[in-house]
């Protein structure tokens, strides 16, 4: 593999482990950034399915190799979704912050009443 | 280029910008949009009559020949999915027009309609697919649909459930674009049946690794065990038209893509065992969890995640009937899911909530109210003559048949989530229907009779016992539904007729 290959998949790895860690965050800006680097992720994934990933896009009078345009023009459109559903979290985000003055994810409260539920009287 | 195909998805993304237009007069808006799904629906029941015998039609997009150009693939499956959807899709939006008609609720029909179309055209999509990528973009367009749906009407707590549904649903739409990208690098291609082609020749180990990632992803989106967690707290929280929308289809699409991709593309039989395992628990924790809420749209939420076990069981099985049970319980299981989640919308009309705390006496409030909810929550439980029922014992049949202790142990689930479901209804109505209602439910009633929402009122229960009859009419169809599921289980079995359909052995 080329040089310039190997280092877009340590980008790659790097890229998906730090994303799914901030997935995990209970802040909800955290989680935001989290979802932008696994979208970064999962575009370079697909450029990378192009071996000749060093040649010139498809260009008209070019000679020689040319790299393929398909991952290309998948990634733009992926690019396009990630960008939007993105914007769109922010503004979610945001407006969790304005209702309730932060922006961590809460508990569950059913889920506690539950737990509750299964503990004996005396202990509560 | 054939017409047929395009219509489900194109035309509703034109009526999308033409209710967009219309907003201001919210009469030619709500004209458009009845059209344009009645036009959905009138194609669709063309597509099935012609794909119903076991031809499978195609559209190459721009006569770019597959697996070059984008593919418009449809099968019985396809075909079938699309017309029960277009009809339920029908139905949810004519009562959401009489919601609005009568003012009963906060959400903006000048948005609404615009993103409603938009999510059919996903929908559509998504299930007429031919390639991977259009797969995803389908998928895609359903959810960002979604994703401004449910927030509709804002209170804090949609913010918040649409924060989860958004955050989950993104995770797994991310993995599909890994999983696309991860088939491209070993096949060179996205057109499904290429890939059906092609893979065989790849490493055993990577195909494995493919048809996992795909199952995980697909079981995100059709909230398998343990992939559940953000469906009972996200859909009920949404307003009624649209927890009954999502209910309905956006899990069955999930649905569908697993089933079409782990016969298709992967096909393999060493899958069943995880697919048998994910069904049990699917059915188990699913049904326990209906069991103790205390809210009737959070009950009806888990039994949802409880049911989608049962489909998947029928895929695990990978026998002919097996597949044929699943295709009749996800036409069944539309429709019944969309009927509960309207009828919750109609007990929130009339006493304002739904929680089983301060519901009582329903019977008295509503009788009509009470049979609409009966009915199909019979069906959900698999009582005979009911759909349900139908769809059971397709499927208990086809597992007896394939045999094998896993297999039997999947039946007794079944069996034991049926009689179970029966119960979460009984504590429903026990609870609900029977006794004497609250004194503030029977004023909210008069009030509602006397006011200007009686036409709507009239109208929202009318569409609510439309789509009661749309699950008596599955039922009372039983008979050709079967063929036509053995016809689309053989084709996704052996698919050999789809895979030279859209290769250019067909007509295109």
């Amino acid at each position: 593999m080329s040089a310039p290959g190997f280092i877009l998949v340590i980008a790659v790895a790097v890229l998906y482990s730090s994303g799914f860690y901030l997935l995990l965050q209970r802040s909800l800006m955290r989680v935001v950034f989290g979802i932008t680097a696994l979208g970064h992720a999962a575009n370079i994934s697909l450029l990378l399915t192009d071996e000749a990933i060093t040649l010139p896009p498809l260009l008209t009078g070019h000679e020689g190799e040319l790299s393929d345009p398909l991952p290309q023009a998948m990634t733009l459109t992926a690019i396009v979704i990630t960008f939007g559903v993105t914007t769109f979290l922010l503004a979610l985000a945001y407006r969790v912050w304005l209702g309730d003055g932060n922006d961590e994810v809460p508990n569950d409260v059913e889920d506690r009443r539950i737990k509750q539920l299964s503990e004996p009287e005396d202990s509560a | 280029m054939n017409l047929l195909l395009v219509i489900p998805f194109l035309v509703p993304l034109v009526g999308a910008a033409v209710t967009l237009l219309l907003r201001r007069t919210p009469r030619a808006q709500q004209a458009a949009s009845v059209l344009v799904l009645a036009a959905v629906v009138v194609d669709a029941a063309l597509l099935l009559a012609k794909t119903a015998g076991g031809t499978v039609a195609t559209s190459q997009a721009g006569a770019w020949e597959a697996p070059l150009g984008i593919t418009i693939v449809a099968d019985a499956l396809s075909a079938l999915l699309v017309l029960v959807s277009s009809v339920v899709l029908l139905v949810v939006l004519l009562y959401a027009i009489g919601q609005d008609i009568g003012g009963l609720s906060r959400a903006m029909p000048q948005v609404f309609h615009p993103i409603y179309l938009v999510l059919t055209a996903g929908v559509c999509l998504s299930f007429l697919a031919g390639d991977l990528f259009n797969l995803f973009v389908g998928f895609e367009v359903m959810l960002t649909a979604s994703y401004a749906l449910i927030t509709q009407a804002p209170t804090r707590a949609r913010v918040r459930a649409s924060m989860i549904y958004t955050v989950v649903s993104l995770t797994s739409s991310i993995l599909f674009l890994t999983g696309v990208a991860l088939v491209y690098g070993l096949t060179g291609t996205v057109n499904m049946a290429d890939i059906a082609e092609k893979l065989g020749a790849a490493p055993e180990e990577l195909r494995m690794v493919l048809a996992l990632l795909f199952l995980v992803v697909f079981g995100i989106k059709s909230a398998l065990v343990p992939m559940h967690f953000w469906l009972p707290d996200s859909y009920p929280v949404a307003i009624t038209r649209i927890s009954a929308i999502f209910a309905a289809l956006l899990t069955k699409v999930a649905v569908y893509a697993i089933i079409r991709s782990q016969t298709l593309l992967f096909g393999r039989d060493d899958i069943s065992a995880v697919l048998l395992w994910m069904a049990i628990a699917t059915m188990i924790v699913g049904i326990l969890g209906a069991l103790v809420q205390d809210d009737i749209n959070r009950v009806v939420a888990f039994t949802l995640v409880s049911h989608i076990g049962y489909m998947i069981f029928g895929l695990g099985l990978n026998t002919v009937a097996g597949i044929a049970g699943v295709v009749i319980y996800l036409v069944h299981h539309i429709v019944v899911q969309a009927s509960l989640f309207l009828v919750n919308g109609l007990i929130r009309q009339y006493v304002g909530h739904t929680s089983l705390r301060a519901v009582r006496g329903l019977t008295t409030v509503s009788p009509a109210l009470a049979l609409f909810f009966l009915l199909p929550a019979m069906s959900l439980a698999g009582l005979p003559p009911m759909s349900g029922f139908v769809a059971k014992v397709a499927l208990f049949k086809a597992g007896i048949e394939a045999g094998g202790w896993l297999v039997y142990l999947g039946v007794v689930a079944g069996v034991l989530t049926s009689l179970l479901t029966l119960m979460a209804i009984f504590r429903i109505w026990v609870r609900g229907f029977w006794g004497t209602p609250m004194p503030d439910m029977v004023e909210a009633r008069a009030q509602l009779r006397s006011g200007s929402s009686r036409a709507g009122l009239r109208f929202t229960t009318a569409m609510t016992g439309v789509m009661v009859g749309v699950g008596i009419t599955v039922a009372v169809m039983a008979g050709p539904l079967t063929d036509i599921a053995f016809t689309a289980a053989r084709e996704l079995l052996d698919p050999s007729a789809y895979i030279d359909a859209v290769l250019q052995k067909g007509p295109s």
